[in-house]
């Protein structure tokens, strides 16, 4: 009952937190100066036409008269149509999206692979010189955003060493007809491994300048919570029952420990995504973020709205998950 | 819920080389106008994408080389400086006084004020930040006057979040209910009895959110939606890079320094204060 109850309330505000994004993006850019029709037309365009094209797309009403008409569209999954590329605007950006979910997710993998290994690392050579190695590297891990971490890596491994491409998504060369816009699941499926190394190689400094932050997160507190449950009795009984350390570590402290770095990894893993947006176009990757801020230079109010409501959901649904699953996993919240 | 014992080790250390390099660019951001061996925006185009002194081929006028078209790059670093520094001092202060501010009244008054700002923040919280920092621009148009505002707009939560949870825990202390006892208005308590308290992690913060400020600055400039685009900034002068940077690393690399070993000292500093003032919590 509780739990139902908190669900709702869960779901509720999750509702009033995507009407609110809705309302001001299009309040914001609705007071852009600068006529967006006008900007599409060729110069010699007549007012007639631009005066045309607005009512076209909807732009001669008032705001709040746009704003339900935009939103009763959305309700049945229209999103309007892109003035600048002029499809539809869901088309647009569910074509987009594939690329920016296996983006997110390698990146999510990387860190928490990454953070992982330097927590249980750091929890073996605890005291010693290795741990404090690990802390000041997680420290500087955390203080340089993915921005700058991904610049470092083109320098690196795109240009001092270049073992990596630092732009697009799939070497064109290869001539590999993808029937969706999963390449990296796709060419995996289809058993392609030379286009899914070739996918890896433009995915991987991305994904990874996206995770460095996140790993040092990850690594400092599951190390504090590691720490934390060593003391315990069970832990000591393991200890006097004659185990070895590591198998102390990942096989008897791991799993009590895990619980709140989980619920950090999901709030976080929200950040990630956020940060996929200017990374996107570092790396020149076609996804969703780099669409973004090409629909914000040209001005392209329908596409802007229908990107910035996609990230607000995938914010908002990433948080709920997060919340129903610590709800089931921690049987605290489960039995009140 | 950071492990402190560890950071703690070497505090000393981290303050002193964070805190060099800000006082380092600080003098630079100052004297930039006459330590700068060249004018920031002087183009000699026969003079284009020239090596950094010690390679072969280089001008020993153009210290640190040039971009492609003729322009010095450690004039242009050292006046990006100054914009970067304005821009974070500014910006920071602002998001700080705002973000505190609602953060105060939230933490502190409760009520209906905490549940309308704890529901903006929420909604601030959806929105990915470098698009909304990138549409703010686009509205406002460009120039050091809108990145600020956009800055402030897009980050004071940050603050708002820390601060409503310090004084909502504040507010429940003994002292501040001596304090109402003793007849003391709810907003003199706040100024005279919270404040205080929540000064040491206001400063942290604000040392924080002037690295993100900078941040910030340099990724707008980087899409090119930065004060002007020749104007000598960090994020610029790193986006031009990034497209010669096969032919012209230098470019890239110094500005790249700069920003990174800024971004780094401040980020440190805050949290070497933040440890500091508050061993226990953090």
């Amino acid at each position: 009952m509780q739990i139902l109850r908190r669900m709702i309330a869960r779901l509720a505000a999750t509702a009033v937190t995507l009407v609110g994004v809705a309302v001001i993006v299009f309040v914001v850019i609705r007071v852009v100066p600068g006529n967006p029709i006008a900007m599409m037309l060729p110069p010699g365009a007549t007012d007639a036409d631009i005066q045309r094209l607005q009512e076209l797309y909807g732009l001669d009403k008032s705001i709040p008269e746009q704003f339900l008409i935009w939103a009763g569209g959305v309700l049945q999954g229209d999103f309007g149509t892109s003035i600048s590329l002029r499809q539809p605007v869901s088309e647009l950006v569910l074509g987009r999206l594939p690329a920016t979910l296996e983006l997110s997710v390698m990146a999510l993998v990387i860190a928490v692979a990454l953070g992982g290994a330097m927590a249980l690392t750091a929890t073996l050579y605890r005291g010693t010189r290795v741990e404090g190695a690990i802390d000041v590297t997680g420290g500087m891990a955390l203080s340089v955003p993915d921005f700058l971490w991904g610049l470092v890596l083109i320098l690196l491994f795109g240009v001092l060493w270049p073992l990596f491409h630092i732009s697009g998504r799939v070497s064109p060369s290869l001539g590999f007809e993808f029937q969706s816009n999963f390449y990296l699941w796709e060419s995996f499926v289809r058993l392609r491994f030379d286009v899914w190394a070739d996918i890896v190689a433009h995915m991987f400094m991305p994904a990874l300048a996206l995770a460095i932050p996140l790993a040092a997160i990850i690594s400092q507190l599951l190390k504090q919570s590691l720490k934390e449950t060593m003391h315990l009795d069970y832990v000591t009984l393991a200890r006097t029952k004659g185990y070895s350390e590591t198998s102390i570590i990942t096989r008897e402290a791991l799993p009590n420990a895990i619980l709140p770095t989980l619920t950090l990894v999901g709030v976080q893993f929200t950040f990630l995504i956020g940060g996929t947006v200017i990374v996107e176009r570092l790396f020149s990757y076609e996804g969703l973020g780099n669409m973004a801020i090409d629909a914000v230079i040209n001005r392209d109010l329908p596409l802007i709205q229908g990107i910035v409501i996609l990230f607000a959901l995938i914010f908002t649904v990433v948080n709920l998950v997060v919340d129903m699953t610590y709800a089931a996993l921690n049987p605290r919240l489960r039995h009140a | 819920m950071r492990d402190t014992r560890a950071h703690s080790r070497k505090p000393g250390l981290r303050l002193w080389l964070s805190g060099g390099w800000i006082t380092i660019l600080v003098l630079a951001a100052l004297l930039a106008p006459w330590i700068s061996p060249h004018d920031p925006l002087a183009q000699d185009l026969f003079a284009g994408r020239m090596p950094p002194f010690w390679q072969a081929g280089a001008d020993p006028n153009y210290w640190l080389g040039t971009d492609s078209l003729g322009r010095d790059v450690l004039s242009r670093i050292l006046h990006g400086a100054r914009l970067a520094l304005t821009v974070a001092l500014i910006a920071g202060v602002l998001t700080c006084l705002i973000g505190a501010i609602l953060g105060l009244i939230a933490g502190y008054y409760g009520g209906w004020a905490d549940l309308v700002i704890s529901r903006l923040v929420d909604i601030w919280m959806a929105f990915p930040p470098v698009l909304f920092a990138i549409l703010l621009i686009a509205v406002l148009g460009t120039g050091m006057t809108s990145i600020i505002i956009a800055i402030v707009v897009i980050d004071w939560t940050r603050f708002a979040r820390v601060i409503r949870a310090e004084a909502m825990s504040q507010s429940k202390m003994d002292y501040v209910a001596s304090a109402q006892v003793v007849g003391r208005s709810r907003f003199g308590t706040a100024l005279t009895e919270i404040l205080p308290n929540v000064l040491p992690t206001i400063v942290a913060l604000l040392t924080l959110e002037m690295g993100i400020a900078v941040i910030v600055e340099a990724i707008l400039s980087f899409v090119n939606l930065s004060i002007s685009t020749d104007a000598p900034t960090w994020g610029g002068m790193i986006a031009e890079g990034r497209t010669s940077v096969h032919q012209a690393w230098w470019v890239l690399v110094f500005p790249l320094v700069a920003l990174f070993f800024t971004v780094l000292s401040f980020s440190q500093l805050g949290e070497g204060l933040k440890d500091h003032f508050d061993p226990v919590l953090r």
